[in-house]
Formats: structure tokens, C-alpha cells, sequence
């Protein structure tokens, strides 16, 4: 990394439905003993006790770019608000910005991919999306806000689990892989998560994309799953978002939004695959959430890793190949009603 | 004069060793002259004042970021991020004229040539005509910029879809002036016939008053943060591109169906543009660091500042003509009497 990408600020989007316990993790964070110093985007601004030196309110301000393309919307305060905090750059760290309960994260993180001057001085770190363990599985079904948080989660944080039993915790942790089987999932009682779990992440960073595997639960965090059912969900990959009840742990498909990935050892054409992705993007941008990928094109003995948000797609060569390394292409979407076929038709086009 | 590649400072005629070096504590946000004193406004805090002699003397006037600036070269106004609207005059004395009771942003501040102050917190637009009460309007987003009209008290107020017109002190409903996207700059032509705004897409957008007809005014490469009229008040030049795009407003069509004229060019982007009070010269700086006069009518250049990397982040003419002094985002400036 450059010197001048190193110095970018990291920018931690903070979502959650309402009353998930999104406040009270912002404070857990800025109360911790870390030594550094955080700038804080909030929606309400001076209406809830947050102890920050530099508290900004914002205003949720979604613009269109482009005429009106509602892929393409970016939150223009956001682009204020950064550019007016750089004036004072050295005196923070770091940017954590809070979303209302009922914000839409894609706004959020498309004005980091499409506005040049924030994409000069910033970087988004994460989006970290805190859940109430209680009542998320209700607010999957009557709240699509709720379901695109989790759906676009880096993180997150399953709060509140005190209040559940462990079927309940179960059922709700199934829901979520349901939607979102890639982010990192953390189960707290009010927010008590170690902040290199939420900070610091660079989920977003093109060189940190080096797997794509879904996480499976009790990973780290100590959970009382046997390992047996863990190897089982690794060896078969993407299937076991298809598969219920495998081995007695619950998996749900969600209705409309769940993610799709696929995977090829044979290697891809990148004459053709690039102008697919792009054509996919274009035409089903609205449906795509989220994107991610690593690929092997014939003749290239570079790694080329891309993601996206919605229509937005950035792709770069990482990487050699290790001699070592199986040549895997491997991409996942997660989106609300993804056209599968269509998308798995137009990948098998790809391989060279 | 004969125009010669930029490209090559050796090749270009340079006045760099006539400049005069200021050390300033901090980078510079803007620069306005007060009389023959420079006002270098600075990110955070303080606003120092630059003599020819060298001498600097730094003042503060905010606690924190410095958001936006104005001058009608017998003060200087600024808002900050500690939600203050501060004034300073050469000697650096300073008042606050308001503080906002939520400690907003003050993100837009503009002067009437009468004395009358506008500034803008969040959607709220303020004005403080030189007698009577202060008068507030509403937009339905946040202010993006403000400028007041020559003539009248008339407030432009850019948003989110276009621009409000107000006039303060008349009960009438403001005027809209539509047009799809965030706008954030905005300026009268001198004449009053035409309003521009700079948008948060790489272009800017107009209206000829009388009909308000739009002008699209499109091509840049970047978002336009500079612009600045000519002495004649016939030509917008511009920042955003690798040349300064200079817009014709000539004739009653303004810029309408014609070409703009494209200066100095580099391989860098014009990040600052500074037009002389009285000639056909401008002044631009670069994101490379480096600084040209141009004039206008043949595009000759003179050198005023080697390229060092960092952006040129101020620049500014005092009201004489007899001073050029510029700033860059590493805290260098200098002034170079002419």
C-alpha cells in the first residue's frame, strides 16, 4: 500500500435497526482505552448522550447522481461532512459514522466508490450492522430497511442474546446466514464486542479480498456447535445454502434476498467475462446488493480480485498465484430476488 | 510574449526569484487582501496576515475548522465547524457576529457590497441586512452555497435541485430554480443577467435570469471548485479541468451554444483560479503546486511557482492588481508584487 493510500482515513458505517443497540456501541467504542481518537457522524444530532470531542450531525441526504439512476444515489452530506472534517485532519484517527435505524447502507457505501474527493481522503473500513437478537427475526419479515442491513453487513453484531434462548438464538442465527452467510458474526450482550472485531476490518480493501468462504457460526466465539458439523459446511461450499437442516442446524432461505456464489477451476476469459460482469451490473445492479470476487483469467498469472455495491464495480490484479494455490474462480452476490440462472448461464459463457 | 510548453518551466518565462516567501503556521484555505495585507484563512483556527515586508502576524478567530470564508477586501468573514460567524479586519480585530444555537456547521457565508452578511447552518439560510431584523428561510436540503445578486437585496440560495431566489425583505414566496442534482458553488454575473452554479457532477449549470433558460456547462474532468469573473465581468474562468475553461458571457446568450476558451494547459488540474481586478489576466494554480499568470487574450503564461506536489489551495489578487499571493495545501505561500 502507498504512502498515500496509508494515510487514508478509515471510515466505519454503523447500521442497525432501531433500538438494535447501535448508541450503545458507538459509546462502548469511543469509552474503550485504545488511544485513538474518533470523529462520529450521527443522524440525531445532541439528542442522545454520546461523549466525542468531535460529533457531527448529519442529515441523511441521499442524492441521485447520474439523472436520477436510483442505483447511483450518494449520501451528499456525507460528501460535505468529510470534506469539511479533512480541514481538520490530525486531529482524529478515524470516522465512525451512524445510520438512522431505517437508513438504506448503499448509499452510504456508493459514495465511497463514486465521489472522487472522498474517495481521495477516506477509505470505508466496514459496514457494521448491529442486530437485537430478539426481535431481528420479526423485523426480517415486516422491515426490508432491516433485511438490507443485514444483507450488507461486513459485521455483525448479534446483540441482546442475554434475551433469547438458545433455539431462539439459533432460529434467529440461521435467519441471518440465510441472508448473509459472508459477514462475521458476533454475539454480545449490550455491544460488549472487542473493538478489533468492528474497527479496523478493511473489508472494503481490494488486498484483503484473499478468501471468500461464508462464515459459519462458532468459528471463535466459543459456541457449543461440534466441530464435525463445521468441516462438513466448509467441504461443501456454496451448497449449503441450498441444503436444510443438514446435520441439525437450521438454514432458512430467505423469500427475496439471499447471496449466490459460484466457482470454477477451469480458468475464465476475461474478454469475456469483464464485459459480462459489467453488462450484469448495468442491467441487475438494482438487485445486487452486494459483490465480490477473485479470479483466474487464462494466461494471466495475476490474481484479479473485484467487489461491488449495486451497479458500482472496482477490480484490480492482487496478486501471482502461488504455485501452490489451486487456480479457483470464485464469486458471490448477495441481492433481493437475484435472477440465479440468468446469472449462472452468463458465467459458464466465461470460461475460456 | 509568445505562449511556450508549461510542461517545461525551464522553457516559460518565470518571475519565480520576484517572488517573496511567507512562512505561514498553518496550510491556507482561502486569501483575501486587505488593502496590501494578505489574508491567508487557514484550515483550522486562525487567519494570518502577510505584509510585503514578510512580516506575519497570525490571529485566531475560531476554535476548529474553518468552513467557509468571504471578503469585501475591509474584512474577512468566516464560518466554522464551532458553529461561529467570525469578521476580522487587517488590524485583527475580531467579533462574532453569531453562533449557532445548535453549534452547526457554518457551512456558507456571503457579503452584500451594502454590509449585509448571509451565512447558512444545515437548511437554514440567515441574512443580516445592515438595519432591520435578521430574516431566515428554509430549504428543502442543505445549503450547498449562497450569493447575493448585485443589485437589491436578493439572496441566491443553492440546494439540492436547483437554486432558491429570496428576497429577504419582501414577504413574496422565493423563486426556484429547478435543475436535477446537488449544487453547491454559486455566483451572479456582475451584470445580473445570468446566475451559475458549480454541481456536485463535474460541471457547472446556469440560467439566464430574464427567461431562465438553462446552460449546461459540461466536459469537466472533475468537480469545479474555483471560479472566478473577469475585470470586465464578461468571462467565468474556471477550475476543474487541466486547463482553466474560461466561459464567454458576451452576448445576451451568455454562454449558450459556444465553446469556452481553454488556458494554460498542464499536466495537472486547476485547482484555484484568480482573475486580475483591472486586466486581461488571470492567475491559476495547479494541483502540482504550481501557479501561472495567463493572459486571457492570447493564452501567454508566466511562471510564478514551481511545481512541488501539493496542490495550490489559495490564491488571490489584492483590489489594486499589485499583488499576487498564493498558498498551497503544505502550508507554503508566497506574494509576488507586480
Amino acid at each position: 500500500m502507498s504512502d498515500v493510500a496509508a494515510s487514508k482515513i478509515p471510515v466505519t458505517v454503523l447500521t442497525g435497526y432501531l433500538g438494535a443497540g447501535k448508541t450503545t456501541l458507538l459509546n462502548r467504542i469511543l469509552s474503550e482505552n485504545h488511544g485513538k481518537k474518533y470523529a462520529v457522524i450521527v443522524n440525531e444530532f445532541g439528542e442522545i448522550g454520546i461523549d466525542n470531542d468531535l460529533i457531527i450531525g448529519a442529515d441523511e441526504e441521499v442524492f441521485e447522481m447520474n439523472n436520477g439512476c436510483v442505483c447511483c444515489t450518494v449520501r451528499g452530506d456525507l460528501v460535505r461532512i468529510i470534506d469539511g472534517l479533512m480541514k481538520r485532519k490530525g486531529k482524529f484517527d478515524a470516522i465512525i459514522l451512524e445510520t438512522t435505524g431505517l437508513a438504506d447502507p448503499a448509499p452510504v457505501a456508493q459514495t465511497f466508490f463514486v465521489d472522487e474527493d472522498v474517495r481521495d481522503k477516506t477509505t470505508l473500513d466496514a459496514v457494521v450492522t448491529v442486530a437485537d437478537a430478539r426481535w431481528l427475526s420479526d423485523r426480517l419479515k415486516d422491515a426490508p430497511e432491516a433485511k438490507n442491513q443485514i444483507a450488507f453487513a461486513d459485521v455483525i453484531v448479534l446483540n441482546k442474546t442475554d434475551l433469547v434462548s438458545k433455539p431462539e438464538l439459533a432460529e434467529v442465527e440461521a435467519r441471518i446466514r440465510g441472508i448473509n452467510p459472508y459477514a462475521k458474526l458476533h454475539r454480545t450482550e449490550r455491544c460488549q464486542v472487542a473493538l478489533n472485531d468492528v474497527l479496523d476490518r478493511k473489508a472494503f480493501d481490494l488486498d484483503r479480498i484473499l478468501e471468500i468462504e461464508p462464515e459459519f457460526l462458532g468459528e471463535s466465539d466459543g459456541h457449543d456447535h461440534d466441530h464435525d458439523h463445521e468441516h462438513d459446511h466448509h467441504d461443501h461450499g456454496h451448497d449449503h445454502a441450498h441444503g436444510h437442516g443438514q446435520g441439525g442446524l437450521k438454514h432458512y432461505h430467505d423469500e427475496d434476498m439471499k447471496s449466490l456464489s459460484l466457482k470454477t477451476e477451469k480458468p475464465l476469459d476475461a474478454n469475456k467475462f469483464m464485459p459480462w460482469l459489467q453488462a450484469l451490473v448495468a442491467t441487475d445492479g438494482q438487485s445486487i446488493l452486494r459483490s465480490k470476487g477473485i479470479l483466474s483469467f487464462k494466461d494471466d498469472d495475476e490474481r484479479y480480485v473485484f467487489q461491488g455495491v449495486h451497479m458500482m464495480i472496482e477490480g484490480d490484479h492482487q496478486r501471482e498465484w502461488k504455485a501452490d494455490e489451486p487456480r479457483l474462480s470464485k464469486l458471490v452476490f448477495i441481492g433481493r430476488e437475484l435472477p440465479e440462472q440468468k446469472i449462472r448461464d452468463g458465467f459458464e459463457k466465461c470460461i475460456a | 510574449m509568445t505562449s511556450f510548453n508549461s510542461d517545461n518551466p525551464a522553457s516559460i518565462v518565470s518571475v519565480t526569484d520576484r517572488t517573496l516567501k511567507i512562512e505561514l503556521p498553518q496550510a491556507a484555505t482561502a486569501l483575501h487582501f486587505l488593502g496590501d495585507s494578505a489574508g491567508f484563512v487557514g484550515v483550522e483556527d486562525s487567519v494570518s496576515f502577510a505584509a510585503v515586508s514578510g512580516e506575519v502576524s497570525t490571529h485566531d478567530i475560531h476554535g476548529g475548522g474553518i468552513l467557509c470564508t468571504v471578503s469585501d477586501g475591509k474584512r474577512i468573514v468566516t464560518g466554522g465547524d464551532d458553529g461561529k460567524l467570525v469578521t476580522v479586519d487587517a488590524s485583527g480585530a475580531t467579533e462574532t457576529i453569531a453562533t449557532d444555537a445548535k453549534r452547526r456547521w457554518i457551512d456558507n457565508v456571503a457579503l452584500h457590497p451594502d454590509g449585509a452578511i448571509a451565512w447558512s447552518a444545515g437548511k437554514t439560510a440567515f441574512v443580516r441586512p445592515t438595519k432591520g431584523d435578521e430574516k431566515t428561510l428554509d430549504v428543502a436540503s442543505t445549503v450547498g452555497g449562497l450569493a447575493f445578486a448585485p443589485k437589491g437585496l436578493r439572496l441566491a440560495v443553492a440546494h439540492y435541485n436547483g437554486v432558491t431566489l429570496w428576497f429577504p425583505n419582501m414577504a413574496a414566496k422565493p423563486e426556484v430554480l429547478e435543475w436535477k442534482g446537488s449544487h453547491l458553488g454559486v455566483t451572479f454575473s456582475d451584470d445580473n443577467k445570468f446566475l451559475v452554479t458549480t454541481m456536485h457532477e463535474a460541471a457547472l449549470h446556469g440560467w439566464r435570469l430574464a427567461d431562465n433558460r438553462h446552460m449546461r456547462m459540461t466536459g469537466y474532468p472533475s468537480r469545479v471548485r474555483s471560479m472566478a469573473w473577469t475585470a470586465d465581468g464578461k468571462h467565468l474562468a474556471t477550475s476543474g479541468a487541466d486547463t482553466v475553461i474560461v466561459w464567454p458571457f458576451v452576448t445576451k446568450d451568455g454562454p449558450m451554444g459556444k465553446e469556452p476558451a481553454m488556458l494554460a494547459p498542464l499536466k495537472a488540474k486547476v485547482t484555484c483560479v484568480a482573475c486580475h481586478p483591472k486586466s486581461d489576466i488571470l492567475a491559476a494554480g495547479y494541483s502540482n503546486g504550481m501557479v501561472l499568470m495567463v493572459r486571457m487574450q492570447d493564452g501567454a503564461e508566466i511562471l510564478v511557482r514551481r511545481d512541488d506536489d501539493a496542490p495550490v489551495s489559495a490564491l488571490g489578487w489584492n483590489a489594486k492588481g499589485s499583488l499576487l499571493g498564493f498558498a498551497s495545501e503544505n502550508g507554503d505561500a508566497g506574494l509576488l508584487p507586480l
